[in-house]
């Protein structure tokens, strides 16, 4: 309790509620009310309706839905198996191992996604590790880019363990991959299910490194968005960044529930 | 005694270390293969040609990479103050709801950054709501607010979009100053401003370090904000990246800037890894007490 008088208080509250109000609320609810209106010329959107969504969800930006969803899940599921297995490992290793995978794991987090699409579209244009023009390179630029989350929510969640439940497992004469299987990966279950759900939404957003190295085969949601406004289109933007955050948002509560059920574990 | 319980248990660990150490291998491999070879053939693009010196000479990229610069420290500072508000009145007033605001901010840091600038179009554009309602009011047909397309108006997003980055670490260091501080300075006649600058901001520096110079790095490296923008006003060094690369195809080109801009955001990051370290070692562990009792 900082402040005693009930004036000062309520004055810290409405400054408060107008800050979260304009800058966490307004642009969510001014997104979501511009994909509903049919045009916004005063104060208040008009002629609200549902029709851009359903241009939103038929078609091309159903395709780049789908394109979004199935690149998330496959970058993200990679990026967590990864970022899971070099973070267990590297709590075993020596001090400068660990220093050397903290550093190299956190470095997409470092640079500007830009120059990660820039990267990958010089490095693997050409045989052997010819991925340019192909479904692969853009799902190989997500895993690269989430991975890094994936490994750092990890390993802060393995730091946080009490290292007392694999010592007792160990030394009631449970192998390796047991305690591996049976005490580490099940007490890191909620991190685990957390992890998932920011990579799957960073995954969905992801546009710095898309748009360097993405085929006109396999067009994200926010590369479509883009399009759309830069055609002048905002309009069908905002429906299709509803949508975006939307299924985002599903993701996320969905891959939250296992950690809830963990807890109750 | 204790000789007899730990013999069997040293070299137990001492037989598993080498063959436990080889599993970091792989994972490693992969990412030395799919992010520092990427890299280091951007940097070894940059050198085809004279690009080195006709992109340092032109213009236009000094332009970009002090804007780059400006743009960064400014939406900093500004997610800096706006933070620093938000997390004190979180922590510290409390009061019905604040866990779901909670919630939002958490929430939000997971959302993509170009949301804000296509909200800002409908917002504050030039025939946007509040310009709308400005011209209600005043009766006057000409718009008020007209900062979109200008760097003011990449600030005001980037901002918006970054001020979670701040509250989350200060929310952690708050949560560890123990309330009985506050009370006790308060019951010695302490002020609000007082118990704030001598009790609460002490313990925050760290994390505020932390999460500027988190925010910082993050700004620089921003591209969603300032490509959604798309005023010929506002490039910063990752749009001419892009511009350069896929638009004009000037790969060379591209990487010249990539890797100025990269040994930019290496810098920063390495002063953030500093401030970060100083902080998880002087408080605990930093993020542990994000998560709020329920």
């Amino acid at each position: 309790m900082l402040l005693w008088s009930s004036r000062g208080r309520t004055a810290a509250l409405v400054v408060f509620a107008v800050v979260v109000l304009v800058v966490f609320i307004a642009p969510l609810a001014t997104v979501v009310a511009a994909g509903l209106a049919g045009s916004w010329t005063g104060a208040l959107p008009s002629d609200l309706g549902l029709a851009r969504f359903g241009t939103a969800l038929s078609g091309q930006d159903l395709a780049s839905l789908s394109v979004s969803l199935q690149t998330a899940f496959v970058a993200g599921a990679v990026a967590l198996i990864l970022g899971t297995w070099a973070a267990l490992a590297a709590g075993d290793a020596p001090g400068w191992l660990r220093r050397l995978t903290d550093a190299v794991f956190h470095l997409p987090i470092a640079v500007p996604s830009v120059a990660i699409g820039l990267g990958l579209l010089i490095a693997f244009n050409e045989r052997p590790l010819l991925l340019g023009g192909t479904r692969w390179i853009v799902i190989l630029a997500h895993t690269v880019l989430v991975l890094a989350f994936a490994f750092s929510a990890v390993s802060a969640a393995l730091e946080r363990l009490d290292p007392a439940y694999r010592r007792a497992a160990e030394s009631l004469g449970a192998s390796p991959v047991r305690v591996l299987t049976r005490v580490t990966l099940p007490l890191l279950l909620p991190a685990l299910g957390a992890a998932a759900g920011l990579a799957v939404a960073l995954s969905m957003g992801e546009l710095g490194a898309t748009v360097m190295v993405y085929p006109a085969t396999w067009k994200t949601l926010p590369v479509t968005i883009f399009g759309l406004t830069d055609r002048g289109q905002v309009f069908q933007a905002a429906a299709g960044t509803t949508v975006l955050l939307a299924v985002t948002l599903l993701a996320l509560i969905a891959l939250g529930r296992i950690r809830g059920r963990a807890v109750l574990r | 005694m204790t000789a007899l319980l730990e013999s069997p248990e040293a070299p137990a660990a001492r037989t598993r270390r080498p063959a436990a150490w080889l599993w970091v291998l792989p994972p490693l491999l992969v990412v030395l293969l799919t992010v520092l070879y990427p890299l280091l053939r951007v940097l070894a693009e940059s050198w085809t040609g004279d690009s080195w010196t006709q992109v340092l000479a032109s213009t236009l990229f000094r332009d970009a990479l002090w804007r780059t610069v400006t743009i960064a420290a400014a939406s900093t500072a500004g997610a800096l103050v706006l933070g620093t508000f938000l997390a004190i009145v979180l922590a510290f007033v409390p009061f019905r709801g604040s866990t779901v605001i909670g919630r939002l901010i958490d929430t939000v840091l997971a959302l993509p950054s170009f949301l804000i600038t296509l909200a800002f179009t409908f917002l504050y554009g030039s025939a946007g709501a509040v310009n709308a309602a400005l011209s209600a009011l005043t009766g006057d047909p000409a718009p008020l607010l007209d900062f979109l397309y200008t760097p003011a108006g990449v600030i005001a997003a980037e901002v918006t979009f970054f001020t979670p980055f701040v509250v989350r670490p200060l929310l952690a260091a708050f949560s560890l100053i123990p309330r009985a501080h506050l009370d006790v300075a308060a019951s010695l006649g302490a002020s609000p401003w007082t118990v704030l600058r001598r009790v609460v901001m002490p313990e925050a520096w760290p994390a505020l370090a932390a999460g500027g110079s988190l925010v910082l790095l993050l700004t620089l490296n921003e591209f969603g904000i300032v490509l959604f923008t798309g005023a010929k006003g506002v490039i910063t060094l990752p749009v001419l990246i892009y511009t350069r690369g896929i638009v004009t195809f000037d790969l060379p080109g591209a990487a010249v800037i990539a890797t100025v801009q990269v040994a930019l955001s290496l810098l920063l990051y390495a002063g953030y890894r500093v401030a970060f370290a100083r902080m998880t070692t002087r408080r605990g562990s930093g993020d542990a007490a994000v998560e709020q009792p329920r």
